[in-house]
């Protein structure tokens, strides 16, 4: 075992994490895209998520398959009263503002999580088996890899029915511009509601996912605020830039834990973000557009 | 006084200007008129400095500005009002003329914070001249402690001028200063552009739709279509020119705002 | 861009100043009395206040006046307190020596975070602010040899010609002393030229230009100075508390500040002191409220007082910003209008 074969090992794992971060990111980046919204709360919407799964199958015995669909329901619920009551008030307001709004919804939840259920890690129900997976000479924790593989799968879905479906087309033409989508008959409010269910969707799967490649914890969102860090430099125009930004961390995050110890892992998103905006303070894809005045 | 040197403006390949030339004599009213999308606002973007021309220069008091930032033209003496109102709301009259003056003071964050005797000079001789000048020379002195935003539409254009001429500028421009205002506000703002220029030996630079307002004050006139020059002259020969003439039929009492740019 | 927040008000009368002076000269006379007629525990209090007031005026300056949202806040008081810390190991510094240099650290910290995104406009700050958190935080741990990790560092009290301000009253008086002065700084300069170009950035950056604000310049005015002030309040705070440890500058204090801006009023020093009044005595009215809960419903609320103040905190935020975006400062003007105009 030498160190590049480490070297190789690490990136293959943190590749494989970045599936799920890819997932987290695509629901972000639906709702930027309908609404302008950088949201903030996605974090927490996994946690929750995690943590209804969790509740509907161990607490309530309705096992895997029942406690997933329970799980689900209520995220998309949770999701689609976040957009009513406190973003669709705010629309057309400054978008710091928008921004606060969306971290203040984290703070709820995480408040409101750590009232129920307490800080203490939580073990959820095993969905993926632990058996590792081999590639070559190189091991993979069973877990990670298939978590992988679903978040890929999952992925790889929402994009073809993005791009197929007519509230694909309805998004699309409602992030190219809103008033002609809404004088075309699109309702574009609709449009902005049907994003958080999605971001509800792949919030709950990369929720359930990281809880059973880790633990369950309060803390679980953290990582979604590293995404959303990531992938706003990355440019938010492009789904395809914002999927590869959610693997790229993915993979540095394993690599860094490697080179300067696991400790370093939680920040390199953001020291990432701070060289990216040194180098390039319009982001890596970003242009500057030509503004009105 | 301000020079505009066949400028050109692209936009991923649309030409908005091409080959625009401008001069805005000393002392003088010089008015930018088209139909719209013609290329008035683009004009005032670049002369402002919002918009970088691919060729072309702007030359202010013999200076070529055409890279300066638009708050290095401030310090300069370059002077503007916006075509949407501009002003900020929740602040009084007073204060938003005094932002105008902002080239012309130099408190920090220190010497205003510690509230030394420079910089508390400094703003109370500015109050006292605004009130003793500006003001009262716009008829704004009733009115200098109310939120902007509780004003009229025509006294709110009226503050805009304010602070443009608070700066002490050279050369004024002015964006539509009459748009949206009726009969009676525009004879008054016809009167105050005149008054900048008679009393103050303001060079003023304007652009605007209302062609009674044009014809009524301005010394000079060049007129724009489709980002191309194709006349100037006196207000008596732009009247009788027949290009202007063609490219203004039917247009020539819109006074709606001109959005395009 | 549609107005979310007050901009100074002033243009009083000659007459409303004087009393307005009266009135400060009075209160001013009040806060030198208080220790003297209210329990220890309160003069506690009152000194946490000060200190809360200071970087919430710092985090208004640039949120509520220039419009830069910074999530970092509570990053920038702990290199303020860790810096009194350090100084005053390492170099011995006295306090009107360390406080100050605490602001000017935390300024170049802020800046050094801020210069690259606040070329540009946008979220990068944001993010900026959220990475200065993160990785300060993260140094504030893992530097073991300077910061003494989880532990944290232990400070003397600080002193007057060998008088030493160790315990709640003396040290309130420093914390008196220092807040007033940040107050009437912050004043003045949101009433100066540099303030009215930080409301012309918020407001219109445009605008802002043509009248020859120089924007990069004065938003690296308006961040350094909220760092300024929130390096002060981490400085006082480290003779406060008497120790420094990276729990106390977690992302939960940077929420709290945010609140504390957006409950009292952006952009409005007014809405700065109440904002931060009311957000410190939140927490205890929070806590008297659940263990009240907690005893007559039988459950041991101590457990949930972390959580729960969380919920709050984000609650006062969302509901804030969607009903009242001009926050407590306008409430209480709207009040006192209706006061001085009855049946009006």
């Amino acid at each position: 075992m030498n160190a590049f074969h480490f070297f190789i090992e690490y990136s293959i794992v943190g590749i494989a994490s970045g599936g799920v971060y890819a997932l987290i990111a695509l629901g972000i980046v639906v709702i930027f895209k309908s609404s302008q919204t950088f949201n903030f709360a996605m974090g927490e919407m996994m946690m929750l998520s995690a943590y209804l799964f969790y509740t509907a199958a161990v607490t309530f015995s309705l096992g895997i398959l029942a406690g997933m669909v329970a799980a689900l329901l209520g995220s998309i619920v949770l999701a689609l009263v976040i957009e009513r009551v406190a973003l669709r008030p705010m629309m057309g307001r400054p978008f710091i503002a928008i921004v606060m709004v969306t971290f203040g919804i984290g703070s709820i939840i995480r408040g409101v999580v750590g009232m129920i259920w307490g800080p203490n890690d939580l073990q959820i129900p095993a969905i993926l088996a632990r058996t590792p997976v081999l590639i070559g000479d190189f091991f993979i924790p069973g877990k990670t890899a298939r978590a992988a593989a679903i978040a890929v799968c999952i992925v790889l879905a929402l994009i073809l029915y993005l791009r197929y479906s007519r509230a694909g087309v309805a998004l699309r033409a409602a992030a190219a511009d809103t008033i002609t989508a809404a004088s075309m008959g699109i309702d574009v409010r609709r449009v902005v509601a049907f994003t958080w269910v999605i971001a509800a969707i792949t919030g709950c799967i990369s929720g359930v996912l990281m809880a059973n490649v880790n633990t369950l914890t309060p803390h679980l969102g953290v990582v979604a605020l590293n995404v959303l860090a990531v992938i706003i430099l990355g440019g938010m125009n492009s789904i395809g830039g914002v999927l590869v930004a959610g693997v790229i961390i993915g993979w540095l995050e394993a690599v860094t834990g490697l080179i300067l110890g696991t400790e370093f892992r939680e920040i390199t998103p953001y020291i990432l973000a701070l060289l990216v905006l040194l180098v390039r303070p319009t982001g890596l894809f970003g242009s500057r557009g030509i503004e009105r005045i | 006084m301000l020079t505009v040197e066949d400028v050109q403006l692209s936009f991923g390949g649309v030409k908005a200007l091409s080959g625009v030339s401008v001069e805005a004599a000393k002392g003088r009213i010089t008015a930018v008129i088209g139909p719209n999308g013609a290329g008035k606002t683009s004009l005032f973007n670049v002369i402002s400095g919002f918009y970088k021309p691919q060729s072309g220069r702007v030359v202010l008091d013999g200076e070529d500005i055409t890279r300066l930032k638009p708050h290095a033209r401030a310090y300069r003496g370059m002077s503007r009002t916006f075509q949407n109102i501009a002003l900020f709301s929740g602040m009084t009259v007073l204060d938003n003329v005094k932002l105008g003056a902002h080239t012309r003071l130099t408190g920090g964050v220190l010497s205003s914070g510690l509230r030394l005797p420079s910089s508390r000079r400094e703003e109370a001789e500015l109050d006292a001249e605004i009130r003793r000048d500006v003001l009262g020379m716009l008829e704004l002195d009733r009115v200098q402690n109310s939120h902007v935003e509780d004003l009229p539409y025509g006294l709110q254009k009226r503050v805009e001028l304010a602070r443009a001429l608070v700066m002490r500028p050279k050369i004024l421009l002015l964006d539509e200063p009459v748009a949206g205002m009726n009969r009676e506000e525009k004879r008054e703002m016809g009167r105050f552009v005149t008054d900048v220029r008679d009393r103050l030996n303001t060079t003023v630079l304007l652009i605007e739709h209302d062609m009674g307002m044009v014809m009524g004050i301005s010394d000079h006139i060049v007129v724009l279509s489709f980002g191309k020059p194709i006349a100037s002259g006196t207000p008596e020969r732009i009247r009788q020119d027949p290009d202007v003439i063609k490219a203004y039929l039917g247009g020539a009492e819109d006074a709606a705002d001109d959005k395009a740019a | 861009m549609v107005s979310d927040v007050e901009a100074p008000v002033r243009g009083t009368t000659s007459s409303g100043l004087s009393r307005q002076r009266l009135l400060m000269a009075a209160g001013l006379v009040v806060l030198l009395a208080l220790p003297l007629f209210v329990p220890r525990y309160w003069v506690f209090f009152a000194g946490l206040l000060g200190i809360n007031i200071i970087a919430t005026h710092g985090l208004n300056i640039m949120m509520g006046y220039t419009g830069l949202l910074s999530l970092g806040h509570a990053a920038f008081l702990g290199v303020g307190a860790y810096t009194v810390a350090l100084a005053q190991i390492h170099l011995g510094l006295p306090f009107w020596l360390a406080i100050p240099l605490a602001g000017v650290s935390a300024a170049i910290v802020g800046v050094g975070f801020g210069l690259p995104s606040l070329r540009i406009r946008g979220l990068y700050l944001v993010i900026a602010t959220l990475a200065a958190q993160f990785i300060l935080n993260f140094v504030f741990v893992h530097w073991q040899s300077v910061t003494n990790g989880d532990v944290g560092l232990t400070v003397q009290p600080a002193s007057v010609f060998g008088f030493p301000l160790n315990n709640e009253t003396r040290v309130y008086y420093l914390i008196l002393a220092v807040t007033v002065f940040m107050t009437v700084f912050g004043m003045n300069v949101i009433n100066s030229r540099v303030g009215r170009a930080f409301v012309a950035i918020r407001e219109r950056d445009l605008t802002a230009q043509v009248l020859g604000v120089e924007i990069v310049g004065y938003k690296l005015i308006a961040f350094a100075l909220g760092s300024f002030y929130a390096g002060i309040a981490g400085g006082l705070l480290a003779y406060f508390n008497r120790f420094v440890n990276p729990e106390q500058f977690g992302l939960l204090l940077s929420v709290f500040f945010l609140s504390a801006v957006i409950v009292g009023g952006m952009g409005s020093m007014l809405g700065a002191v109440l904002g931060a009044v009311f957000m410190t005595l939140l927490p205890e009215a929070l806590r008297e409220g659940a263990l009240a809960v907690g005893t007559t419903i039988g459950f041991d609320m101590a457990t949930i007082l972390v959580p729960l103040r969380e919920t709050v905190f984000g609650l006062l935020i969302v509901c804030f910003l969607i009903l009242e975006p001009r926050g407590l400062a306008h409430l209480w003007k709207r009040l006192r209008q209706r006061s001085h105009h009855p049946g009006g």
